[in-house]
């Protein structure tokens, strides 16, 4: 498809990777974090850790909603099926996150709950509408990608006059995760875990803009290069990356030019910000509590908030104690440090979340990498 | 993006599969326009100028050994 095969030719990328090889000093490391899922999976897929030279290095982050999202909002949205008797409507891979009890919304629903995957936020009207006696609450979960869908879906139902429809409001902030990882003990304590840069988010930055990023660059003194999600656009991302550590240089550079603009998405920005408001601290799988790293919605449209709707208090739930998910989504350890990774934990049955999703960093690993740990024996 | 419909529908073909999506992030997309699609809305277009911009700087690196 066009924008798309020109962005994945092999010999292409195996010159960026020589020019990287090139330009990287050997005297120093240079470790990167790619924040979005999207990269993740990309790097995993396309094999592009093994292009890189062994003093570059990708460190997976946060940026997968599906891992991030702790097990106490999957066991609210569990009671308001199984308990309230409420339509719950959700994206597909929030379906198999493991929650309490040893529950997910795939075995609520085999228990009996009305639990219903939809591929867009604009279903979920269509089911409030065909269902009218029917409570039906959409657990509403991602990045800055998926909430103007929510809030046109919320703005929608007003104008339809759907009283019987809500959201369960999970969506979640990029900026403020990439300062939380900044400001941790194991980024600041250099050495645990370094961070020379950042890949931005794709999808992200084409609704957020460029702009959002200057603060880090500036504050912390960290490069963050903005990149599309297909190969050739992470090893280009990498190499502007590799060039402003050696030029001593922490700026914002867009390498995804072709569909981000330093103002993102107006119209879609406007829409949130009629909508949704900040959410003063929400946990995060992983990083624990946040602060103003969610969104709620605004009180005029407190009728269509499943919280206030059906008196939810959120309970924290930690996750099992086996699994490494939250130092995975730190970037403190990798998929295949976890003791459950491919035996117990797999993508058919998950026990963490970053096993879930395929842009979790345990999934994208299992279905590309596991392998590649496995030395080549000749026979 | 190869047809626009009623409200802020249109359709959209990915590599031959026709697809339903929602104009209303983007309300500037024209028939013709390559979208971005994100969990069935359109958030983006892509700039063709740009586009090309980036293939030929992967392009020269083949030029300059």
């Amino acid at each position: 498809m066009k924008y798309i095969d020109e962005y994945r030719d092999g010999e292409a990328a195996r010159r960026i990777a020589a020019r990287i090889a090139a330009e990287a000093d050997p005297a120093r490391r240079y470790s990167f974090m790619e924040f979005c899922g999207g990269h993740t999976h990309a790097i995993a897929r396309y094999g592009i850790g093994e292009l890189l030279p062994p003093n570059v290095r990708m460190v997976h982050g946060p940026g997968c909603p599906v891992c991030v999202l702790p097990i106490g909002r999957i066991d609210l949205a569990i009671d308001v099926a199984l308990s309230r008797g409420a339509i719950v409507c959700t994206y597909g891979d929030t379906m198999r996150v493991p929650a309490s009890q040893g529950l997910s919304l795939m075995k609520a629903k085999a228990r009996g709950g009305d639990i219903r995957m939809v591929y867009s936020a604009a279903d979920v009207l269509k089911v409030a509408a065909a269902n009218p006696a029917r409570e039906v609450v959409f657990l509403a979960i991602g990045f800055e990608t998926t909430t103007p869908p929510t809030a046109l879906a919320i703005l929608g139902a007003e104008k339809q006059g759907l009283a019987n429809f809500s959201v369960l409001c999970c969506h979640v902030l990029t900026p403020s995760a990439i300062t939380h990882i900044l400001e941790s003990a194991e980024v600041r304590e250099y050495g645990t875990v370094p961070i020379d840069g950042f890949v931005g988010p794709a999808h992200v930055s084409i609704v957020i803009g460029s702009a959002p990023y200057e603060h880090f660059a500036e504050e912390y003194a960290k490069p963050v290069v903005i990149a599309g999600f297909e190969p050739l656009d992470v090893m280009q991302a990498i190499w502007m990356l590799v060039r402003q550590v050696n030029d001593g240089r922490a700026e914002v550079e867009n390498q995804f030019t072709r569909a981000v603009t330093r103002e993102g998405n107006l119209a879609a920005q406007r829409l949130v910000a009629q909508v949704f408001e900040l959410r003063s601290s929400f946990e995060w799988r992983g990083l624990g509590e946040v602060p103003y790293s969610a969104l709620k919605i605004r009180p005029a449209y407190a009728r269509f908030d499943a919280e206030q709707r059906f008196g939810l208090a959120y309970r924290p739930v930690p996750d099992h104690k086996q699994c490494e998910c939250g130092a995975i989504l730190r970037g403190v350890k990798k998929p295949a440090d976890c003791r459950l990774f491919g035996t117990v934990c797999t993508p058919d049955s998950p026990m963490g979340s970053c096993m879930v999703s395929s842009e979790g960093a345990c999934a994208a690993h299992y279905s590309y990498g596991r392998f590649r740990d496995i030395p080549v024996v000749a026979a | 993006m190869v047809e626009k419909l009623e409200g802020d529908q249109a359709v959209v073909d990915l590599s031959g599969v026709r697809k339903p999506v929602s104009l209303a992030l983007v309300p500037e997309a024209q028939v013709g326009d390559y979208v971005i699609v994100h969990v069935g809305f359109a958030i983006g277009l892509v700039d063709p100028e740009e586009a090309a911009r980036t293939l030929e700087l992967f392009a020269e690196l083949e030029a300059k050994p």
